[in-house]
């Protein structure tokens, strides 16, 4: 979808939200739901971080760290892929007091996300490290360059731009997964909407509101992340020389 | 004692019985997943205006958490009257959740046929029905079969959200031993495992059938 499409419906989406937020029977749930939208994008925020450096740290380790290293970023990756998101939230939060690690649900939230995350991050960006082409690493090595330089001044970068629209893809998943906290007490948006619908039945208003405001969130995301692409990959030729 | 043997054994046919259940659950969320986003794919082929109002949809769909779509299936259909029970609200919003996601799948697998084909098609004057069953689907399908296995294995990691509106699936079940017994280590670890293991499994089964693709289809 283009971006012209996106923007329009970020407009469509906080316009609606606005008009339905001046009803008289969608008003009273605003404050709150405004509430848990907060904590939502700071669990998300922080939990992206987290991912962040995850991916890029499991990554370099599976593709240059020393087998010990290695086998440790395997184990990750496969663990946090191969299980569900809700299963590590909960084994965090739940199975963790019982070896004497209590976090807050807080905690537990941004470290099973931004992990989880992290672990698909890794194969993101091991894949755009691979995917630089062959002659820029030969070139490299025929300049003399050591390895830190190599990546640091000429993969790196290169693969920066091939690594956004799939990060793009991690964070809106990020986002969407910050709902499940609602399910270990934290208050964020998804248990907002809960709570209210328990306390009053109007289902149809509240989810509506909650529905558009994750919606308004998630393409801020994705308008950011082709921006950031768009602006990444200026003054940058893409595909085969001739 | 951090584990205990001999618990983790006496909960295991639990589990196994529950786990049965996330595993129905899950065949039938990908059944509905696969034939509706095939459905939505062609339509937006056959019927070219329906292209932006699919595309909207789709995006609506994936752009908003999976669990409120479970909630606000689950407890919006009573509004209108129709009462479903936990387990068909919530493999519905699975459903139609990976459906969006399916669509995109089909469409990229129909955006690689060539040109010609669709030509040759009209050219020998086909009907559009037996344009796409003859000639379209059996080449577009088989190159995106692991990429829908892909999303098969997603969606199964995501059959834990059932249990948000009380299906007895595996992860309901270990909550359930856990509050009960005050041991949450095992029931959990177990949970765990068994996700692993089945996605471990898939992910091999995928890697192979993608060989075994690529080699039909080399020519």
């Amino acid at each position: 979808m283009g971006i012209r499409t996106l923007v329009a419906m970020l407009v469509v989406a906080l316009v609606v939200i606005g008009a339905l937020a001046t009803q008289e029977s969608y008003k009273v749930f605003m404050p709150g739901l405004l509430q848990g939208a907060v904590l939502t994008i700071e669990i998300a925020i922080l939990g992206s971080l987290l991912a962040i450096v995850m991916g890029v740290l499991a990554a370099l380790a599976r593709m240059y760290g020393p087998a010990p290293l290695k086998w440790l970023a395997t184990v990750y990756v496969e663990i946090f892929r191969g299980t569900s998101a809700l299963v590590q939230l909960f084994w965090l939060f739940f199975v963790l007091p019982q070896f004497g690690v209590t976090l807050n649900a807080f905690l537990v939230a941004v470290l099973a996300l931004g992990l989880n995350v992290g672990a698909y991050g890794s194969e993101v960006v091991r894949g755009a490290i691979q995917s630089v082409a062959r002659g820029q690493w030969e070139a490299s090595t025929a300049l003399n360059m050591s390895r830190p330089q190599m990546l640091r001044r000429i993969i790196l970068p290169q693969a920066f731009v091939a690594m956004i629209p799939p990060w793009g893809n991690l964070f809106i998943e990020l986002l969407k997964s910050t709902a499940l906290v609602s399910l270990i007490t934290l208050s964020d948006l998804a248990f907002k909407a809960q709570q209210m619908n328990q306390n009053t039945f109007k289902t149809i208003p509240i989810f509506t509101l909650v529905l558009l405001m994750y919606l308004a969130m998630s393409l801020v995301v994705t308008i950011g992340m082709r921006l950031l692409e768009r602006r990444a990959s200026l003054g940058l030729a893409r595909g085969k020389a001739a | 004692m951090i584990w205990d043997w001999a618990f983790a054994f006496e909960i295991l046919p639990v589990l196994a019985s529950a786990a049965i259940v996330s595993i129905e659950a899950t065949l039938i969320g990908f059944a509905l997943a696969a034939s509706l986003g095939l459905v939505l794919a062609v339509v937006r082929i056959a019927v070219p205006w329906t292209g932006w109002t699919i595309s909207v949809l789709v995006e609506l769909i994936r752009s908003t958490p999976l669990l409120i779509q479970i909630f606000f299936l689950y407890f919006v259909f009573p509004k209108f009257g129709v009462v479903l029970d936990a387990f068909t609200a919530g493999v519905l919003a699975i459903g139609i959740h990976y459906a969006a996601y399916c669509s995109e799948v089909y469409r990229a697998g129909f955006d690689n046929i060539h040109r010609g084909q669709w030509e040759a098609s009209v050219a020998l004057n086909l009907s559009a029905w037996t344009t796409f069953r003859d000639i379209i689907i059996p080449q577009a399908i088989p190159p995106i079969v692991p990429a829908l296995g892909n999303y098969l294995v997603a969606l199964f990691k995501e059959t834990p959200l059932l249990s948000a509106i009380a299906v007895l699936e595996l992860m309901q079940t270990a909550k359930i031993i856990g509050s009960e017994t005050f041991r949450y280590t095992e029931p959990m670890t177990l949970v765990g495992l068994f996700f692993l293991a089945m996605s471990l499994v898939s992910a091999a089964l995928i890697r192979s059938l993608e060989g075994l693709l690529n080699r039909r289809t080399m020519r």
